[in-house]
């Protein structure tokens, strides 16, 4: 019914692509213009920069530029905080989530309440007494300071996910090997592992985007460029001097960050997909 | 006698087996369950009584326990309810938008060929790996007066003009906020509604269409009803995630102009300006809106989570 | 190759529910068995315990004349195929059918690892798939390659778990003889758990039969086809299935639904005083008067035909009647117990292609009440068992079935002689 495409169908489908496509990347070009605008031109008033220009990268990547500490250090933090706390998610979730997929125990049902119940919790709310805490107790502007945090963030969809995901698994294979003569272990390793496995990895990726997306912990709980994430460093950039805008700096490295994670997103999409997807709707 | 001893026996030994097995079950979910409690009934626990306090981290020596005053203060001062209504404003806007853009997304996904769909999915699936604050400013300078092009594109249309500075009043502001906040979130309300119209049977489609329902018969009458749960379900989700909306806010305005939202409200309170005590009672406040909002939308509407979670 | 012995065994799940009750069975040497019953009889979880996926709670097992109770699953070298065929979705077919060889580290070489997955895909035909996933399969396919599983290690004895439960009904025959064959030639002690009891009759040596977790029949499927020991066996055994009418007796006479007839000397004995039973008679035992002319001795009626459906090789006709309300509750149950749904109370009638009876005929029948059986309307057993019978049946079939292995032997040995 739908495999030969009439020409009348054919433009239709074409105009809805290009408008979907226009809707879901015109933002995404639009600050990676900006960035290659230079500072005399960044009020150009234009979409596309009138002469293209790396002025703003040099800014925040080179050594010697204006920005560079403040970005490269916000990266470092980003980057460290967010694969820190994902594992950390990650490998409690999964054996949570092991225990709620093959096991049946009274409180099943509570914990994922309760990881439901975390995962729609006003952020905003956790951060004040976490401020006073932190400062008391010597937590604030540090990684781990914003690590514990980002678990509350992280956690509840990994559970979520992961339950979702295991519940899939046809466990009698374990059996089935068993039966071809596997030891538990090796029934586990080479029949499970490798099905649990792009489960885990998917969960891993959407509790990374997570952490890397936080912006509420990122500006309450950092003080200085010690643990201060991307999101948060951005929102505290400074131009060259103090009657210029940011702009340009900011939009490069916004990009900086955009790349990686967009990339990741288009590779790993179907994964992602069925992982964001599964933890949120029976799939 | 003997059949009786017998069923004491049975009895005894299942739930041994259940012990062992609930034993096992804690062990391991066990360490998960304490750390989101940690991370998350400790502190508003803890934010429940701070709010108690007059306490303000400029004056230590002026802490004093003063009940609901804190409540009384925030519930009666004009800010707080301006802050409430730009936030359900909010919710209510985008969450309605999302639905409608969202669910167009997940239809045009849902019909077109295989090729196709991969393409547009990746496509939508860009605004989701990006950081909220990153689209933030994407928009904020697209549309800022002085570095923006949106004024010189669309200065066509009335009221638009190059010197229109849309962050120097609410309307416009709330409006460029909003639009980051729905091309942001979109993709994910739309990928649910695909999972959900997936799940709707081909075959009910096509007997509603051998009764001779009109496509749009059948998108309302078949489809729609039959993916209730899926839609309840990511309205639901959106409408929590809107309702604690910060991140372009704080970017975009600062909540200037009449576009302070609450979670910048109880930020402003106690991170900017050191009053633990009221920012502490605008959290809990904060909390127990959203508190509301599962409890409206469980009881009143009847969204079943754990049902549309696969969990029932 | 071994023997399996069940001695008693007993299921009992950790809520005290008996899932099995105690059944004895002695499989032999390179027999191929069947338990079959209805869903919920217990036969998936004696083949578990078999196995060794679920502990025995009472009761012996014996493989080989070794005691198995305690041992994993992987120490009884056993080969299983599972309902779903529990491939594993990540490995190819070679990988699949290589998996139980590769657990074994330094056991078997590259090379004969190799050549012995060749020689399970040359038996079951899958040498243009083994670089593929087993998601790019189609059900007989998937299905071969968890045969090839199961055959590529010398395993003691094949354990089948409804293995074509999944497939369409033409390539479930043709899987069917698959399996046949491919046990023939192996000769490897096969136990094979099935409701359909079409394949209990092609496929086994011997059926059990078994029902809420009894046994009710070990047997021939020719000696449980004839001498049924109660109205369960006689119930669950051919298709369409023997019909049951209530048997009034009284002064030398028995009373059915549709006539009243001399009571023949054997049936007189085996009632003895009662005065009510319930008869057992199979489709096939009625003739059409017009076709065939009745025999002496033979019962003849007319009967009102509700429907016919003709099927090319044969007819039936569907003849309603008024039940007794004393075996009416005993029959109900039955049905339960068959998983059947008796929507109205009639008996049909298996008559030959060329019978000219028709939906709302008025037809001239007629039976040998030699194959009339007769059962206890209480406790359900059949009156008219014959052990005699029952046993020189069984004893043929197994004469029947060493001839063939012995066959398949010489085959074997002419082929290899001459390769």
């Amino acid at each position: 019914m739908r495999t030969a495409l009439t020409a009348r169908q054919r433009f239709w489908w074409t105009v809805i692509a290009v408008v979907v496509i226009v809707f879901a990347l015109f933002p995404v070009a639009s600050i990676v213009a900006t960035s290659f605008k230079s500072s005399s031109e960044i009020n150009s008033g234009t979409f596309l920069p009138p002469h293209w220009s790396t002025e703003n990268y040099q800014q925040i990547l080179s050594s010697g530029g204006s920005a560079q500490t403040l970005f490269l250090s916000a990266l470092r933090n980003s980057i460290g905080i967010s694969l820190i706390s994902t594992f950390v998610a990650v490998v409690l979730a999964t054996v949570a989530a092991y225990a709620i997929a093959r096991l049946d125990f009274p409180g099943k049902r509570i914990i994922l309440t309760t990881a439901l119940g975390v995962s729609i919790f006003p952020v905003v709310s956790l951060v004040t007494p976490l401020f006073n805490l932190w400062r008391e107790i010597g937590l604030y502007d540090t990684w781990l300071g914003l690590i514990i945090p980002y678990l509350s963030l992280t956690l509840p969809i990994s559970i979520w996910t992961l339950a979702a995901f295991f519940r899939q698994i046809p466990w009698e294979l374990e059996q089935a090997a068993e039966v071809d003569g596997a030891t538990p272990w090796q029934a586990f390793r080479k029949a499970i592992v490798p099905l649990a496995a792009p489960g885990v990895f998917t969960t891993a990726l959407i509790a990374f985007f997570i952490a890397w997306n936080d912006f509420v912990y990122g500006i309450s709980l950092t003080s200085s460029d010690r643990a201060r994430p991307v999101p948060a460093a951005l929102a505290f950039f400074t131009g060259a001097s103090y009657f210029e805008q940011p702009t340009g700096a900011i939009s490069a490295a916004a990009v900086v960050v955009t790349i990686p994670v967009v990339i990741l997103v288009i590779l790993f999409q179907r994964q992602i997909v069925s992982g964001l997807t599964q933890g949120a709707v029976k799939g | 006698m003997t059949a009786t001893t017998a069923q004491a026996h049975h009895k005894a030994k299942a739930s041994d087996r259940a012990k062992a097995e609930a034993r096992l079950g804690w062990y391991l979910a066990g360490p998960a369950f304490v750390v989101m409690l940690a991370v998350t009934a400790y502190p508003i626990v803890q934010a429940v009584y701070d709010s108690l306090f007059r306490d303000q981290l400029t004056d230590p020596s002026g802490r004093k326990f003063i009940g609901l005053r804190n409540y009384w203060v925030i519930l009666t001062d004009p800010v707080w309810w301006q802050a409430f209504w730009t936030t359900i404003l909010i919710t209510v806007i985008t969450v309605i938008a999302e639905l409608i853009l969202g669910f167009a997304l997940a239809f045009v996904m849902h019909r077109a060929v295989r090729g196709l769909r991969g393409l547009l999915r990746t496509a939508i699936l860009v605004p989701y790996g990006i950081i909220t604050v990153v689209s933030a400013f994407a928009w904020f300078y697209a549309f800022d007066i002085t570095s923006g092009y949106v004024n010189h594109w669309f200065d066509w249309v009335p009221g638009i003009s190059p010197d229109l500075n849309w962050f120097a009043s609410r309307g416009t502001s709330l409006f460029v906020i909003m639009a980051s906040e729905v091309w942001k979130t979109t993709p994910f309300i739309s990928l649910l509604l695909l999972a959900g119209l997936a799940q709707v049977p081909g075959d009910l489609e096509e007997a509603a269409e051998v009764d001779g329902a009109t496509a749009w018969q059948r998108l309302m009458r078949v489809i729609i009803p039959n993916m209730k749960a899926a839609i309840m379900v990511a309205v639901l989700f959106r409408a929590l995630d809107a309702f604690r909306i910060f991140d372009n806010v704080f970017i975009m305005t600062k909540g200037a102009n009449g576009t302070e939202v609450l979670s910048l409200l109880a930020y402003r309170q106690s991170i900017s300006q050191l009053q633990i005590g009221l920012g502490a009672a605008v959290s809990v406040l904060l909390f127990l809106c959203v508190v509301g909002i599962c409890f409206i939308a469980i009881k009143l509407f009847k969204v079943d989570l754990a049902g549309a979670r696969g969990e029932s | 190759m071994a023997s399996i012995d069940v001695k008693n065994i007993v299921k009992e799940y950790g809520d005290g529910f008996l899932a099995v009750k105690g059944i004895s069975l002695d499989i032999a040497d390179g027999e191929f068995m069947i338990l079959v019953g209805p869903s919920g009889c217990g036969k998936s979880t004696l083949l578990r315990m078999i196995v060794g996926l679920e502990d025995i709670t009472d009761g012996e097992l014996l493989i080989g004349g070794e005691r198995m109770n305690e041992k994993a699953p992987r120490d009884r070298n056993l080969a299983m195929v599972f309902q779903n065929y529990a491939l594993y979705p990540h490995l190819t077919v070679r990988e699949n059918i290589a998996f139980p060889l590769r657990l074994h580290r330094g056991e078997f070489s590259e090379a004969e690892i190799k050549s012995r997955v060749e020689r399970a895909s040359d038996m079951l035909e899958l040498n243009d798939h083994l670089d593929r996933k087993p998601a790019n399969l189609s059900g007989g396919q998937r299905q071969r390659v968890a045969m090839g599983r199961a055959i590529v290690r010398n395993a003691q004895a094949f354990l089948f778990d409804e293995p074509l439960s999944n497939l369409d009904a033409k390539l479930r025959g043709q899987m069917r003889t698959e399996i046949a064959r491919l046990q023939r030639s192996l000769a490897t002690t096969t136990v094979y758990v099935t409701h359909d009891q079409t394949e209990a009759m092609t496929l086994g040596d011997r059926v059990a039969v078994l029902s809420a977790g009894e046994l009710q029949q070990v047997a021939s499927p020719r000696a449980l086809y004839e001498q049924p020991v109660n109205l369960f066996v006689a119930g669950f055994i051919g298709s369409p299935p023997m019909n049951f009418l209530p048997g009034e007796l009284g002064g030398g006479k028995i009373r059915l639904p549709f006539g009243e007839f001399d009571l023949p000397d054997r049936v007189a004995r085996a009632a003895g005083d009662r005065s009510l039973v319930i008869v057992g008679i199979r489709p096939e035992a009625f003739e059409d008067a017009k076709l065939t002319q009745p025999r002496d001795g033979s019962f003849q009626f007319e009967a009102n035909v509700d429907v016919t459906e003709w099927l090319g090789s044969e007819l039936y006709a569907y003849v309603p009647f008024q039940t007794h309300e004393a075996v009416e509750a005993k029959l109900a149950e039955l049905e339960r117990q068959l998983d059947s749904e008796a929507l109205r109370t009639q008996f049909v009638v298996n008559l030959d292609s060329a019978s000219r009876v028709r939906d709302g005929d008025t037809a001239a029948l007629w039976f040998d009440p030699a194959k009339m059986l007769v059962f206890d309307p209480e406790t359900t057993e059949n009156l008219t068992y014959d052990e005699a019978e029952a046993t020189r049946l069984d004893e043929e079939n197994e004469a029947d079935r060493k001839a063939s292995i012995e066959r398949a032997r010489a085959r074997a040995a002419k082929e290899g002689a001459a390769a």
